[in-house]
């Protein structure tokens, strides 16, 4: 179906929240005031390894207004997240700074900070390890006793013999990549807001992107039955894979509701935001290319080492999506793989935007521009001539259904120039990178699904109860634009209810790109559900045979004569207020049509890829080596951009990210402390920092996703860095290998480079030296 | 010893008692409950905390109570005239300019005090307008949409009489 025959899908729609958002309506957690409501704040450990010998509460407990201090000793001492390692509250040792320790309920904001200073912790300071390549050694000091090696997890993957393909290659590459640690940094901080109700059940606001299994998950952990919990979503301030999950904040929050027997919120500060919320974990990667001397990609061996933390939550399965990354861009006729999750002692890993996507992309895309230069071929000819296309099968056994890489590829090429890139002046560069990412959800739990239930009620009013859940990307305005596209109703019709746990039907969650594609696609059945029953009761008013009948802008007509209609709210109320009357309601849980990995990580997991490319143009001051990103264009295969505006928003957000992943960002960590804990020196670009942008939506019309429509939502972030990094180098002729692309390292690679090649230099190498 | 602090916030005189210490962004958020400003950062980094104060953009978070003693402010909820949206709101909503809408507040609070001082900015005088507000899911493009659409608004809605 082409775009024009749509009536809301396909247009620019205004935000379904946006007019609570623009006048201060909209309930965030930290707007929630209840009666009697207590503030709590957590005391966190000073030391990145120590063991606790003691805890004196008695002075904070003795403060007036404080209501309840709880340590580890008033929990059941049960860990929760992968691998169980991690407690809400610490109970022998502390495994790096930020851990929590205490906990105070009190009055106000104020007394409560007061009474966590007041918290007397004794600490055994232990030797502790920052390294993550020297954590991995035999002698290092252990994070988790029961790990040897600090090495948590392996991610392994081999297809094809790929010894025997570099033995076939003409040219080989082989380098070195590190990427540092980035903070989520969405403006909403955590906050967590809980209640006993007087039965015992217990109801929660927060703002989680996971609604159900976080509210299973934190009702094991506190020792309350899982059907008692309630969550209620509150609007999202930004979630970008750091509030995916149950945190300590959610657990901690419950415990002092329990003991106080009053609500109690707890909110953190910006700087605990960086400390006590994950970030997007360091990487060390090793990348081996060959190929053909005309450019045919015969082998690619990637090593990864994620310097972790101290715990492994989401962030020890981004491997998993590196994986898919280095393994799938490209047809590359043998692949290799390992990802090594190391324990160092330092804060640890999420799912933050990409989750182990933009750092893979990194290393490979630069390196493919590297290989590209040795074999004296076009960046973009090496590319075209290796790219996916409809049809393949990945490594792991992903069906590539749409694929639209070329096609953002020359869109993107076009856009920026790239014909006339050698014909620029000094100093500035044009470059490119691509992308891959799951785009029809992933499977990597045991649903993918989610459920959606769509009623039509007998004022003409439709109401959407989605699974999922909207973090501020438009989940819930393009759900309501596919139900009105549907049901053949205006979008003002519809509403969208998704905040209540037990309303709510159950999904994963707002993670890894799926809510278009699934709640999408259950909204979709669900909504054609219910017009089959609505058309059906029509009918018999009508007196015409249901497949006769249309319905469109509220109203149902015989296809050809739209002067005798009845209007939606006239045809439920007449299959309702009658003898054996019934409501009109569909419900769909649609679980993507896909398979889990098996133990060697084949599997197809994903209905549908998402693809795309980006290209960059910067200029860079050599004297200085300041940075001036000039252009970016961004050139997305999202299937069908179901609201254009809104997915304009998402490219322009994540490009925004990629460029504080390229060269803005940076969370310093020097012994296991966080240096730049706020927003003056951990910098996300500001208006000032963005170059113009210029989005492009690539419409391959999917066959499984919703009216043809694929993820979108991290892919913005995935290529930028890489496109950044390959422009610098054109600019310069430097290639830096380490995230963030500073001024200070390329001029530093500027000088390094005149150096070797001054007469008599005994300097042999270009770049400086890897970390320079 | 708390301080009576009487002030006119969005068009109405009001009295609250507070600390000497606390902020304007607590006795909005605390005192007088209106929530629609946010505290992103406490410390005037993010701009979500930007009220208008005698008609100057200010960080709320930096501001003393006290200071706004005698003085009108206006908050993201006195802009729109009942049912009828301020241009700013509209061209928000028409242009996308928001997304998770935390940084929405401060940052329509902050492109109102521009756009009351400089009716017909050019695009680098909106971004120097916002510089002070951060966002972290829209990259800002079309927030500077927003606001340029809305002076424009404005502007033809001040010259028919």
């Amino acid at each position: 179906m082409e775009a024009q025959e749509f009536s809301v899908v396909g247009k620019r729609v205004p935000k379904y929240d946006g007019l609570a958002k623009v006048t201060g309506r909209a309930v965030y957690a930290d707007d929630i005031r209840l009666p009697q409501m207590l503030f709590g704040k957590i005391l966190r450990s000073p030391h990145p390894h120590a063991r606790i010998v003691s805890i004196d509460t008695s002075k904070a407990k003795a403060l007036p207004g404080v209501k309840a201090v709880i340590t580890g000793a008033d929990t059941n001492k049960k860990g929760f997240g992968y691998g169980k390692d991690r407690m809400p509250l610490k109970v022998d040792k502390v495994r790096c700074v930020g851990d929590e320790v205490a906990a105070v309920a009190a009055v106000d904001e104020r007394t409560a900070q007061e009474a966590v200073k007041l918290i007397h912790v004794e600490y055994e300071p232990l030797p502790a390890v920052f390294d993550p390549l020297e954590a991995m050694r035999p002698g290092a000091p252990l994070v988790h006793e029961n790990v040897q090696n600090n090495i948590s997890m392996v991610w392994p993957f081999s297809d094809g013999d790929v010894d025997a393909a570099f033995q076939a290659a003409d040219v080989i590459v082989e380098d070195e990549f590190r990427t540092q640690y980035i903070h989520a940094c969405s403006m909403e901080t955590h906050v967590c807001v809980a209640r006993f109700e007087p039965n015992g059940d217990l109801t929660v606001w927060a703002p989680v992107q996971f609604p159900q299994i976080y509210r299973r998950d934190l009702a094991e952990l506190v020792g309350l039955h899982w059907a008692k919990l309630k969550l209620i979503q509150t609007t999202i301030g930004g979630g970008f894979g750091a509030k995916i999950d149950l945190e300590p904040i959610d657990a901690i929050t419950v415990l002092l509701a329990r003991k106080t027997g009053r609500p109690v919120k707890i909110v953190y500060s910006r700087e605990e935001e960086f400390v006590g919320a994950r970030p997007r974990q360091p990487t060390i990667m090793r990348l081996r290319l060959g190929a053909t001397k005309d450019g045919k990609l015969l082998a690619r061996d990637v090593h990864i080492v994620s310097d972790n933390g101290a715990y492994n939550a989401w962030g020890s399965h981004g491997m998993m999506v590196s994986m898919m990354t280095a393994v799938s861009l490209y047809r590359v006729e043998a692949n290799r793989f390992l990802g090594q999750v190391v324990y160092t002692n330092k804060p640890y890993g999420g799912a933050v935007r990409g989750f182990g996507n933009p750092e893979i992309t990194f290393a490979l895309e630069s390196q493919m521009d590297i290989l590209a230069e040795k074999l004296g071929m076009d960046p973009l000819e090496l590319r075209m001539k290796n790219a996916n296309q409809p049809g393949d099968i990945t490594p792991q056994k992903v069906k590539v259904t749409s694929c639209g890489l070329s096609e953002c590829m020359e869109e993107a090429a076009k856009r920026i120039g790239w014909e006339n890139r050698k014909n620029l002046p000094p100093g500035r560069g044009v470059g490119l990178a691509t992308l891959l990412h799951v785009g029809g959800g992933a499977r990597i739990y045991r649903s993918d699904g989610c459920g959606a239930v769509v009623k039509v009620d007998e004022a003409g009013g439709v109401t959407v109860i989605s699974g999922s859940t909207e973090l501020g990307q438009g989940g819930d305005t393009v759900q309501a634009q596919i139900a009105a596209e549907v049901l053949g109703v205006p979008i003002e019709d519809v509403t969208v209810v998704n905040s209540d746990s037990s309303i709510k039907l159950w999904d994963v969650g707002s993670h890894a790109s799926r809510a278009t594609f699934i709640a999408g696609n259950a909204v979709r059945l669900a909504a054609t559900k219910a017009k089959e029953q609505l058309l059906s009761v029509a009918a018999k008013k009508l007196e015409a045979r249901a497949e006769d009948l249309e319905s469109r802008d509220g109203k149902v007509f015989v296809k050809g004569s739209p002067d005798r209609f009845l209007t939606v709210g006239q045809v439920v109320r007449y299959g309702l207020l009658r003898v054996g009357g019934d409501v009109i309601v569909g419900s769909h849980f649609y679980d993507p049509p896909t398979e889990d990995f098996d133990s060697s990580f084949r599997g197809n997991v994903t209905a549908a890829l998402a693809f795309g490319c980006q290209a960059v143009e910067v200029e860079v001051d050599r004297e200085t080596g300041s940075i001036d990103i000039k252009k970016i264009v961004a050139a997305h295969d999202l299937g069908r951009a179901l609201n254009p505006m809104l997915a304009e928003g998402q490219i322009e957000g994540g490009v925004s990210m990629g460029i504080g992943f390229g060269i803005t960002e940076n969370m310093i960590v020097q012994d296991g402390v966080i240096k730049n804990a706020s927003l003056v020196d951990y910098k996300i670009p500001t208006v000032a920092d963005m170059p113009v942008v210029e989005p492009v939506l690539v419409e391959t019309v999917d066959p499984e996703g919703p009216f043809g429509a694929k993820g979108l939502g991290e892919c913005p972030t995935v290529p930028t860095a890489a496109a950044i990094a390959n422009a610098v180098y054109q600019a310069t002729g430097v290639r830096i290998k380490d995230l963030p692309i500073t001024q200070e390292k390329i001029l530093k690679a500027l000088r390094y480079r005149a150096l070797a090649e001054s007469p008599g230099s005994q300097v042999h190498e270009f770049g400086g030296p890897a970390g320079g | 010893m708390k301080q009576r602090i009487r002030m006119v916030v969005n068009g109405e005189p009001c009295e609250v008692y507070a600390e000497a210490g606390a902020t304007l962004l607590e006795v909005l958020r605390d005192d007088l409950g209106l929530t629609g400003t946010k505290r992103g950062c406490g410390s005037g980094e993010c701009g979500a905390c930007t009220v208008i104060l005698d008609g100057r953009a200010v960080n709320s978070c930096l501001t003393l109570a006290v200071r706004a003693r005698g003085k009108s402010v206006l908050t993201i909820e006195g802009l729109a005239n009942g049912p009828e949206l301020h241009p700013i709101q509209e061209a928000f909503l028409e242009h996308g300019g928001l997304q998770c809408g935390f940084c929405t507040p401060g940052m329509i609070m902050s492109a109102k005090a521009l756009l009351d001082e400089n009716p017909n900015p050019t695009e680098e005088e909106v971004k120097a307008g916002i510089a002070g507000n951060l966002c972290r899911c829209t990259g800002y493009v079309k927030i500077v949409e927003s606001i340029l659409a809305a002076a424009e608004k404005m502007r033809q809605q001040a010259s028919v009489p």
